[in-house]
């Protein structure tokens, strides 16, 4: 997956999440809490998501790593750099 | 000859989740969705747990728990159920207090919270705002040093009035008094504020029923009348469980059973270190609750009075007096036709707390007597609300710790499972055991509906974590189906 991508595989984990918010305006250096109604919960949902799709452990230490969507990606591009993203 | 409750069930599954409350149920349709093999085990045969309701001849049909949730709930059933149960959640909006320091109407959120502190009380914006802030900070994880009383104390010095509007529906809620954590009473009070009380159109009843459809579409294998035994463990390993006594395996237990009977009747001490084992011994469990349920005849009305009252006749919010058997406060649940659409029906609730103590050795002619009683002194306190209430109804029954205790398990019939130290206990199970794994009414603030469910939310992670770490490591699928 190139950085594209795996803003898209966050983009999409969001938007099954938050059906009600509108993920496509997501600005990438804001925290995501600011932009959407996310609370602890949320956040870990985001981890199961990314356990389900792609087989990868977020340990509780790293949650801070998924703050902003660039923090995402800069995160979990490593880790996602031999997958494809599931069409 | 006596039915198999257990015919057609396999002899393996990923994970076993003993006890169907909210906890339970939520964490066993997570984790079918992730995709493991589930087995729910309940030994009532009705499901739910607390979040439970009873019909009675004459077509009534009463609810334990459906007082109110936080708006919370919502999202937590669009998120981990369906949109349709989210979509069936309506607010409540007449919340009212009569006691002798105050009578008031709220719609128990912050900005009217605010208002009434602000005019009936007398208190300064600016404190209020803070108290708001300050309650709504607290976290889980937080320290534990400060009490609620001492919250209070240093908010609104000496105003048992404030005391009372704040904390009365807290204990309530979750049976918290002002000598606990602060972050407990903080952490459920801000859940509420944020933006009111809410409830389930269609009742518990049709709630369960969707679930249960849910649950089977997932692929959760559902048994009720099915009491789990014992869970088999080997080494420092879940191997299984021990269920109307036939063993079945299993590489995960999530119990939603209670802690205590979880630790020292499933699964057994010995399988513990010396040193959990005596913390575990340290958690206290909270109290329990008396009902009074109360139908109203079939073509009979009653007057909208509010939707949750909050009634007491002692001159101060005083933990020992709402415990105590001689009952001076109350709160009645009042169900309209708008909570079943279509049935046209009434129905009040009366809730008080209560200590297991004070019933558990009646002889049996006296509990009844005692039940008699009970229900009697809730119909002279509800006639100053609805003064025909003895004409218009015609089921009256009670229920006390002891009918908590039959139908829950739950040791002395505790309707808010532990006090906060039981949840470090929950969370440190799966160090003890792998695979071993709690959720449930823990350390108040997991308690209620909302912090049940998202209690099972946050378990059912940490088992999917360790199944497939497990399915990782073997790389093949475990269960084998006969």
């Amino acid at each position: 997956m190139n950085r594209e991508e795996v803003r898209q595989a966050v983009v999409d984990i969001l938007e099954d999440i938050a059906p009600d918010e509108d993920v496509s305006s997501i600005k990438d250096d804001i925290s995501l809490r600011e932009q959407m109604d996310l609370d602890s919960m949320d956040f870990l949902d985001i981890v199961m998501e990314l356990r389900k799709r792609f087989n990868i452990e977020v340990p509780e230490s790293d949650y801070q790593e998924l703050v902003s969507m660039a923090s995402c990606i800069k995160y979990l591009q490593p880790l996602l750099k031999d997958r494809q993203l599931a069409s | 000859m006596k039915r198999d409750w257990l015919k057609g069930a396999n002899s393996a599954y990923d994970v076993v989740v003993i006890g169907s409350g909210l906890a339970g149920m939520t964490a066993a349709n997570m984790l079918a969705k992730l995709g493991h093999s589930v087995l729910l085990a309940e030994h009532h045969y009705n499901m739910g747990g607390l979040a439970t309701w009873f019909k009675r001849k004459g077509g009534h049909i009463l609810d334990i728990s459906l007082h109110g949730f936080p708006s919370g709930m919502v999202k937590t059933f669009r998120k981990y159920w369906t949109k349709e149960m989210a979509d069936s959640v309506i607010r409540l909006k007449g919340i009212r207090f009569d006691n002798p320091q105050f009578k008031l109407i709220t719609t128990f959120d912050k900005v009217d919270f605010t208002n009434i502190l602000q005019e009936r009380f007398g208190i300064v914006k600016e404190v209020i705002d803070d108290f708001f802030e300050t309650a709504r900070n607290m976290n889980f994880y937080d320290e534990l040093k400060m009490t609620t009383r001492e919250l209070f104390e240093s908010f609104f010095p000496g105003r048992k009035d404030v005391w009372r509007f704040l904390m009365e529906p807290i204990t309530y809620a979750n049976g918290s008094t002002l000598d606990d954590p602060a972050l407990s009473y903080g952490i459920v009070f801000s859940n509420f504020m944020d933006k009111g009380v809410f409830t389930y159109q269609g009742g518990t009843d049709e709630l369960i029923k969707k679930m249960k459809k849910e649950l089977i579409k997932n692929g959760v294998d559902i048994r009720t009348h099915c009491l789990v035994e014992k869970i088999h463990i080997e080494g420092k390993n879940v191997k299984g469980v021990k269920i109307n006594g036939k063993d079945i395996e299993c590489r995960s237990v999530l119990s939603n059973s209670n802690i205590l009977s979880t630790i020292h009747k499933l699964a057994g001490d010995e399988n513990f270190s010396s040193e959990f084992i005596k913390e575990v011994k340290k958690v206290r469990l909270n109290d329990s609750s008396c009902q009074v349920y109360i139908g109203i005849k079939k073509g009979e009305k009653i007057d909208n009075v509010g939707d949750l009252l909050f009634t007491s006749v002692a001159e101060e919010y005083d933990t020992e007096k709402i415990l105590d058997k001689q009952v001076t406060s109350r709160t009645f649940s009042f169900y309209y036709p708008e909570m079943r659409p279509g049935l046209d029906r009434f129905a009040i609730v009366s809730s008080t707390n209560a200590r297991f103590k004070d019933w558990a050795n009646l002889s049996e002619e006296e509990y009844k007597i005692e039940k008699e009683k009970l229900i009697k002194s809730t119909l002279d306190a509800l006639e100053k609300y609805v003064p025909d209430i003895r004409q218009k109804a015609d089921y009256f029954e009670a229920a006390t710790p002891k009918t908590f205790k039959r139908y829950t398990l739950a040791p002395t019939g505790t309707s808010f499972g532990t006090k906060f130290e039981g949840l470090k206990i929950s969370r440190d199970l799966p160090k003890q055991i792998n695979g071993l794994y709690h959720s449930g009414s823990v350390g108040i603030i997991m308690s209620g509906w909302l912090g049940a469910a998202n209690y099972g939310v946050i378990v059912a992670n940490e088992v999917d974590k360790f199944m497939r770490s497990l399915k990782n490591k073997i790389q093949e699928m475990a269960p084998t189906s006969v």
